[in-house]
């Protein structure tokens, strides 16, 4: 059996906004396994969210607990939390999140300036196929080129996990293809764990395991026997 | 190549795209700095100046005046336990006649040693050079006569050296440390156009007034640590017998008291306003950096989501602050030294110092910096607080929506009366009440430093309404070189152009309440004396009672005595008796400390028959020449002041500098105020950039837009004014108090123009803010800002 990358055990979180309280996650048991390619889809508020900020160290568990091998998560304060960022996770936003003010290359730098072995800014761009684009401010690149720099920027430090909340929500069928193509390379030449969060049902295709969430909870999990290509895609 | 470090180009950037913003709030720094730099700079090298010139040109310790004593005593004057050196001399008030001058001028003739130098109050000599022995017509001047007159070295004027007219020849102009303010007898004001020093030979002056081997005046310098009212008592006891006034310190020397007390409001201003600039200009900066840095919470998400941890976040952030709080301090650093220079030179001028010291004061940078540096930190480190302990993903997003209410129930119907606008405007404030408080706050202070700034102008108007036209209603005060008996009243009644005439009697005294005693005169005044009325506390013309003592209320403060109330008086002159007096009433008045009284009682508690040392006359204004020109014949006359030229140069010289100063303070007011008002503009813009691009994509036109924008501005600017209008009289409160003095003080008194061009101001840097900000919000890519968020 693969290694077992994050393991949660019962774990839960709930907010609290005002009187009400949200139930995001109900005692949740999970593994996920080293290199594994993840897609979680499910509607809006059954959870995943919650679930990636957690397994990524953004946001704090009510109760249960969460294992990143044998380094428990629902343990650390925040200064341990930022360390685990720091040297085990990238993360892809659905809105890019990148510096305006820094153009591609730089914001690659920002994480390769704090990590211990990162590739070359360049290195990563050219991953996602955007060396040539690399002086450019994001307000001059394209979504897709945007959100392929968000990637760039999230592997440059060479992380064990790959955190991707809905990387093509913000983006057509074609660019949405290129930037799963982006994410499919990352993981097959570097082996990095990558749970993708998404609304796109047929991104599914392309996973090693479909975990499906309501209510806080996976209701079912489905294993893919093939996996498809990016460029088999159809949405 | 060495890279720069991702977050520092971001921060290069960052400035590159905030600079407006970044150099509002970098002028309130330097407001605030630029405040400290120049009050307390200025006041440093004038103190400074001052002291250099005084030792340089031995400024004596202990003055007195003699009738006549003989120059053997100057030996014995030498041997007081204390005393360093002795100079004795002639010193005599003149009338002069000026050629082609109307007005009678006076001098005060003053004896230069045969060989050498004096050994006290020496001369420095800006043109020309010392009499020669046995010249007797050959003078020197003092520099701000020979200016006033165009006089050059080789000019000629004449003057009435007891009784005897005496052609007199300039040939050297000259400053003196004892006469830096010169002031004419029976004046406030220095008038340079009617007095002037005239330093001569020594042996021409004794055989004019008869003086030879004798002296009329002496002066002392002291041992350190010699006891000055020891020397005195010691000094007075010699002189006694030979019609010695009581001996005075540099404290009651006109010049030393006059320049002391500029210098001292200079100082109490300085000491009054930068701290409250600076105080202001920190608090503004914290709030408005905060409120910048609260702004970055997503960047600062997305860092910590990247693995930065809190320092290295926490750090970029201050470079940030720090870099703005830098510039800010080295443009008020900058302002505030060459404003200190111009104030320094411009006092100085004024006082013709023979050279300036300019003091370098490392402490106060250091002080204004860490004081902006702190408190830009402090902002700075308040937002991130906030933002550093909100777990990434929560900082990531957009801060909650805040949880608006409704201001009403909504039974009350209010809300179908107010446009959406409006209500957006109401809950956005009533939902951050803090912000909104700290908002108005600043702005009321923005609008109190411009009141403090302007009443300073308003306390001179009111000073000279009081003075000028309440009390001293006289047009000219002639003064006698001795004191006369009372026919001469009836004597100058009949001068060409003479309306009304009031004699007045004035003895110097020592006045004491307990162990707390001042010098003053007390002036003794006709009954019904109308021209020079006093002015009681509530600005009331009262009638002074038959026995009884009217006294300054400033020196009824220092003495701690009320109406009611008795003080002891040692009487300086003739039978130097000491009398207990009740003090009868307070008068308002603005120069100097003094007491009246009937001149009847004065005369009993003298024991002397009813004199005369001067006379208030009104004026036909027709026959004003051939008043001077009796004047001028009449040698008893010592001196002749106006009150219309006394009360030009009190505008042009005080109230000019005062001014001055306020002008100053006003401009860095005006700053402040624009960059408080500016920011906040701009940031409610960020703030609300998304909620505003909505409207637009609503529909809404840039000017709707706009307005929804300015509507809270506005309302809180309106609503800051009344709390800035009390915050700004509590501050000139504090001013007044801090400037009062024994020479000079103001009333508290803010005119209501002063509220008004002071929030005019305000609302003007609100209006320039807006244009800016209109501008900003045409520029608002309303796709990027939408798209860019959830």
């Amino acid at each position: 059996m693969a290694d077992t990358v994050f393991t949660a055990k019962a774990l839960t979180k709930t907010y609290t906004s005002g009187e009400t309280q949200v139930l995001a996650l109900r005692k949740l048991d999970l593994e996920i396994f080293a290199g594994e390619m993840v897609v979680l889809l499910g509607p809006s508020g059954s959870g995943k969210s919650t679930l990636l900020n957690i397994m990524g160290g953004l946001d704090h568990a009510t109760s249960g607990q969460l294992f990143f091998r044998d380094l428990e998560l629902t343990n650390l304060d925040d200064r341990g939390l930022t360390a685990y960022r720091r040297q085990h996770v990238g993360f892809v936003f659905q809105f890019y999140n990148l510096i305006p003010s820094l153009t591609a290359y730089e914001n690659v730098a920002l994480v390769t300036e704090i990590s211990d072995h990162p590739m070359r800014p360049e290195e990563a761009l050219a991953l996602v196929g955007l060396e040539p684009r690399m002086h450019h401010f994001p307000a001059q690149l394209s979504g897709g080129e945007q959100q392929r720099v968000a990637i760039a920027r999230a592997i440059a430090k060479r992380p064990d996990v790959l955190l991707c909340d809905e990387p093509t929500g913000a983006l057509d069928s074609k660019t949405g293809i290129r930037v799963i193509e982006a994410l499919l390379g990352i993981n097959a030449q570097l082996g990095t764990t990558t749970l993708i969060i998404t609304h796109n049902a047929s991104i599914q295709e392309v996973a090693d395991r479909v975990l499906f969430f309501a209510d806080g909870q996976i209701s079912r999990i489905r294993k893919n026997e093939v996996r498809r290509t990016a460029a088999e895609l159809v949405w | 190549m060495i890279r720069m470090r991702a977050l520092d180009i971001k921060l290069l950037r960052d400035f590159a795209r905030l600079w407006a913003q970044a150099l509002a709030i970098a002028l309130v720094i330097a407001g605030g700095v630029a405040t400290l730099i120049l009050a307390v700079g200025s006041y440093r090298s004038l103190d400074e100046t001052r002291t250099a010139y005084y030792e340089r040109y031995r400024f004596a310790d202990v003055f007195a005046t003699v009738s006549r004593a003989p120059r053997t005593l100057v030996d014995q004057i030498a041997e007081i336990p204390g005393v360093a050196s002795v100079d004795a001399r002639i010193a005599k008030l003149v009338l002069l006649d000026i050629p082609d001058y109307l007005e009678p001028a006076t001098g005060e003739v003053i004896s230069l040693p045969e060989i050498g130098e004096a050994s006290l109050n020496q001369l420095y000599m800006r043109v020309g050079r010392m009499p020669e022995p046995g010249r007797a017509e050959e003078i020197v001047v003092n520099e701000g006569f020979a200016l006033s007159h165009g006089f050059q070295p080789g000019a000629r004027f004449s003057a009435i050296l007891n009784g005897r007219k005496r052609e007199l020849t300039i040939v050297g102009i000259a400053l003196s440390p004892e006469f830096i303010y010169a002031v004419g007898p029976g004046d406030i004001m220095p008038d340079d156009r009617r007095f002037g020093l005239i330093w001569m030979s020594e042996r021409a002056l004794a055989s004019a007034y008869d003086l030879d081997d004798a002296f009329s005046s002496v002066s002392l310098k002291l041992r350190r640590g010699a006891s000055e009212s020891e020397v005195m008592m010691r000094l007075d006891a010699m002189l006694e017998r030979y019609g010695g006034r009581a001996a005075y310190g540099r404290k009651d020397q006109t010049s030393h008291a006059w320049l002391n007390h500029e210098l001292d409001m200079l100082n109490n201003m300085s000491r009054t306003l930068p701290p409250i600039f600076l105080l202001v200009s920190a608090f503004l900066v914290n709030l408005t950096l905060s409120r910048l840095v609260a702004l970055e919470r997503e960047q600062i998400g997305l860092m910590k989501a990247l693995g930065y941890n809190n320092a290295s976040i926490v750090v970029h952030y201050l470079k940030f602050v720090v870099v703005i709080a830098m510039i800010g301090i080295v443009i008020g650093g900058a302002a505030g030294t060459w404003l200190g220079m111009r104030v320094t030179s411009l006092f100085g001028d004024f006082f013709h110092f023979p050279f300036l010291v300019f003091t370098k004061s490392p402490d106060l940078y250091v002080i204004a910096a860490a004081l902006s540096l702190v408190a830009a930190i402090i902002g700075a480190v308040r937002a991130l607080r906030e933002v550093v302990r909100l777990a990434p993903a929560v900082a990531m997003q957009a801060p909650a929506p805040p949880r608006y209410r409704r201001l009403l129930p909504a039974s009350f119907g209010v809300d179908r009366f107010m446009s959406q606008p409006t209500t957006m405007m109401l809950r956005n404030i009533t939902r951050h009440p803090l912000r909104s408080l700290f908002t108005t706050l600043g702005i009321a202070l923005a609008t109190a430093i411009l009141i403090v700034s302007l009443f300073t102008g308003d306390a001179m108007e009111q000073l000279i309404d009081v003075t000028y036209f309440l009390a001293d209603r006289q047009d000219a005060t002639v003064s006698f070189v001795e004191k006369r008996t009372r026919d001469i009243t009836l004597q100058i009644a009949r001068l060409p152009g003479v309306l009304a005439a009031e004699p007045y009697r004035e003895v110097p005294v020592r006045i004491r309440n307990g162990n707390v005693e001042r010098r003053i005169m007390i002036s003794g005044r006709p009954r019904d004396a109308d021209l020079n009325r006093i002015i009681d506390v509530d600005l009331r013309p009262v009638v002074l009672p038959e026995a009884g003592l009217a006294i300054s209320n400033m020196l009824a403060m220092i003495l701690g005595v009320r109406v009611g109330d008795s003080v002891e008086v040692d009487l300086l002159e003739g039978t130097r008796r000491t009398v207990v007096v009740p003090v009868a009433a307070l008068v308002e008045d603005y120069f100097g400390i003094r007491g009246m009284m009937d001149s009847e009682t004065l005369a009993r508690l003298m024991r002397e028959a009813p004199s005369v040392n001067s006379i208030n006359v009104s004026l036909d204004q027709n026959s004003q020449e051939s008043f001077y020109a009796a004047i001028k014949d009449m040698p008893v006359v010592g001196g002749l002041a106006l009150q219309r030229v006394s009360l030009a140069n009190f505008r042009k010289l005080v109230a000019l500098l005062i001014t001055t100063m306020a002008s100053i303070y006003t401009g860095l007011a005006a700053v402040i105020a624009f960059g408080v008002v500016y920011n906040s503009a701009r940031i409610s813009l960020s703030e609300r950039a998304r909620e505003l691009a909505s409207l637009r994509v609503l529909g809404f036109t840039r000017g709707e837009v706009l307005r929804i924008l300015l509507l809270e501005l506005t309302l809180l600017t309106l609503i800051a004014q009344p709390p800035g209008w009390l915050i700004g009289y509590g501050l000139a409160w504090i001013m007044q108090k801090n400037l009062a003095g024994e020479l000079m003080r103001v009333r508290l008194i803010v005119e209501q123009s002063t509220y008004v061009f002071a929030s005019a101001i305000v609302i003007a840097a609100a209006v320039l803010s807006a244009l800016v900000v209109r501008r900003r919000l045409n520029e608002l890519d309303l796709v990027t800002v939408l798209k860019t968020r959830d």
